[in-house]
């Protein structure tokens, strides 16, 4: 089976964002940029599937500028066959990314397609599902585990409450969560093999998609503040405080 | 204007946060139905009728439904769909399993996690784990929202609704339930308790916060969170997660214990009316958001805290 991975070059978890003043954003020059966290470990489910012969191939892709190019390089130095860019400027809202995606899996035939449950950055979680209505396939998101077997796939879903598993045939969706697995470092031989594994450009335009945006930005500012309180010396300060408060 | 509200429900009880959206349903303006699907859910439907503003409540009861699958429940919006200007859910985790699924096979772009109605068409929402707020205006002809629950309160009670059956959309087959794992616990639910105790990576252990965390809990009859730090160090279950990648809250009282405030955490929690923070770290950054802050040991402290309640 060939498994795809799409993933998504958005501002590392570590950086503190900043708004830009003129409210038209969050600025991103000079910023540090990695993968989605939960796109690492779509890759690393995959990888991790691959290893115990379940799939045959990884192909990652990514729909996003020409320094999206480090992103796939990073995947392709975790362990990933080859990668697709789908190159546009534009900023791309997750229905086009669906839509660019089924493009992407009707040239490819995956057996399975592994997605982040959301990107860190628009916070949307949106394009697995999507994906997966585009292509009438079944979905299993917010997965913390995966059993493939012959035709359909066991999963763990992160729910409300706890845990549900399904059972999904495949070809199917499925979204990753936090404890799915925790993602390998790529080690410095692997990267420099990475520079040499085959990476495709392509154009929205090549699927046929039109990514103009649907949700118009009108603008973007800092969240409403919440002031620091007092320090309190003791747990009897404190719950005296809070009887006060009329909290307790 | 016609909206078309998810409930969110466990058949016999409808959950607070489908009154919290209606609330967000409301403010968009026009008349709300509420569609309860499941199996055997009359004691959700009778409730959604209660509520106020509600005009119609729609139940869509069938074995289909019972285990919230997204394909069949997807399709059976879609189905309703033709009729309703704007699809609205609370954004718990089956509603974010199924609205981008209804939203896709509509073709229009869903709006996520909406914090304020600006107008009909216009929505705050938050990006980047809370740090950035976004005013977006839907351009598409029929809305698609999720909302996020912790930002609206929840309509009263006072409606007397007309209840409809509508018939199965069938299903496809393409997914199976196997089974339910959920916590069973005597516990508030985390996104609708009117306090909560959250401990953090401080613990140590799984069996430190189970000692120390679950008692002083209990004592205030709180639900239990935990911070993504703990949550990853295994020790507290991942359904006890507040944070952007968890559950968000707004409870009356949060009481962080041993939790030193990370961006991700402080997007989860930071709308609760009252913060207490208990951190032996008194530069946390838990401490700029908290109404009280108590430097210290927590093994100390919190035991002690439970004996003085």
């Amino acid at each position: 089976m060939k498994i795809l991975v799409p993933v998504k070059r958005v501002v590392d978890y570590n950086v503190k964002i900043r708004v830009k003043a003129d409210g038209t954003g969050v600025e991103l020059a000079n910023v540090k940029m990695s993968m989605n966290p939960f796109d690492e470990i779509s890759v690393e489910e995959a990888l991790r599937q691959k290893e115990a012969g379940k799939a045959e191939e990884i192909v990652v892709v990514s729909i996003g500028p020409a320094k999206a190019e480090e992103t796939l390089r990073t995947a392709l130095a975790m362990g990933a066959d080859r990668a697709i860019l789908v190159e546009t400027e534009d900023s791309v809202e997750p229905l086009a990314v669906a839509k660019i995606l089924k493009g992407v899996v009707e040239a490819e035939n995956p057996g399975l397609v592994i997605l982040g449950k959301q990107a860190i950055d628009d916070d949307s979680n949106q394009t697995g599902q999507m994906l997966a209505a585009l292509l009438k396939w079944g979905q299993a998101t917010f997965a913390s585990k995966l059993e493939l077997g012959e035709g359909s796939a066991k999963v763990t879903r992160e729910v409300d409450g706890g845990l549900q598993t399904i059972e999904v045939k495949l070809p199917a969706i499925v979204t990753t969560d936090l404890r799915l697995n925790e993602p390998r470092y790529a080690s410095l031989p692997n990267i420099m093999k990475a520079k040499k594994k085959p990476l495709d450009k392509k154009a929205p335009a090549d699927f046929g998609v039109d990514t103009a945006p649907r949700l118009k930005v009108l603008k973007t500012e800092e969240p409403g503040g919440r002031k620091a309180g007092i320090k309190v010396g003791s747990v009897a300060e404190l719950v005296s405080s809070l009887k006060t408060a009329g909290i307790l | 204007m016609a909206i078309l509200l998810l409930a969110e429900h466990d058949g016999a009880s409808l959950s607070d946060q489908t009154a919290k959206a209606l609330t967000a349903a409301s403010k968009i303006g026009g008349d709300v139905h509420v569609l309860v699907a499941g199996a055997s859910v009359q004691g959700a439907a009778d409730a959604a009728a209660k509520l106020s503003g509600v005009a119609k409540v729609l139940v869509a009861d069938a074995a289909d439904y019972a285990n919230r699958l997204a394909e069949p429940l997807a399709d059976l919006i879609v189905s309703l769909s033709g009729a309703y200007d704007v699809i609205i859910a609370p954004a718990t985790a089956s509603a974010k399993n199924v609205m981008p699924r209804v939203a896709a096979l509509l073709d229009v772009m869903q709006v996520s996690e909406i914090i304020e109605v600006v107008s009909a068409d216009t929505f705050k929402r938050p990006i980047y784990a809370g740090n950035a707020i976004q005013t977006v205006q839907a351009t598409d002809a029929k809305k698609v929202i999720t909302v996020r629950t912790a930002s609206f309160a929840a309509a009263p009670e006072g409606g007397s609704a007309a209840i409809e059956a509508v018939s199965s959309a069938g299903n496809a087959g393409l997914s199976a339930f196997v089974e339910d794992a959920l916590s069973s616990s005597d516990r508030p639910e985390l996104t609708s308790a009117k306090i909560i105790v959250s401990g953090g990576r401080a613990l140590g252990s799984s069996e430190k916060f189970q000692e120390v965390i679950l008692p002083l809990a209990d004592k205030f009859g709180a639900a239990v969170g935990a911070s993504r730090a703990a949550v990853d160090a295994g020790y507290a279950p991942n359904d006890w997660q507040v944070g952007q990648t968890g559950k968000v809250v707004a409870p009356d009282l949060y009481v962080a214990v041993g939790i030193s405030g990370a961006i991700q955490h402080l997007a989860g929690m930071k709308d609760s009316k009252v913060i207490v923070a208990i951190n032996k770290d008194e530069e946390a950054p838990i401490f700029q958001v908290a109404d009280y802050g108590l430097v210290g040991d927590l093994f100390q402290l919190v035991p002690e805290l439970e004996k003085a309640l």
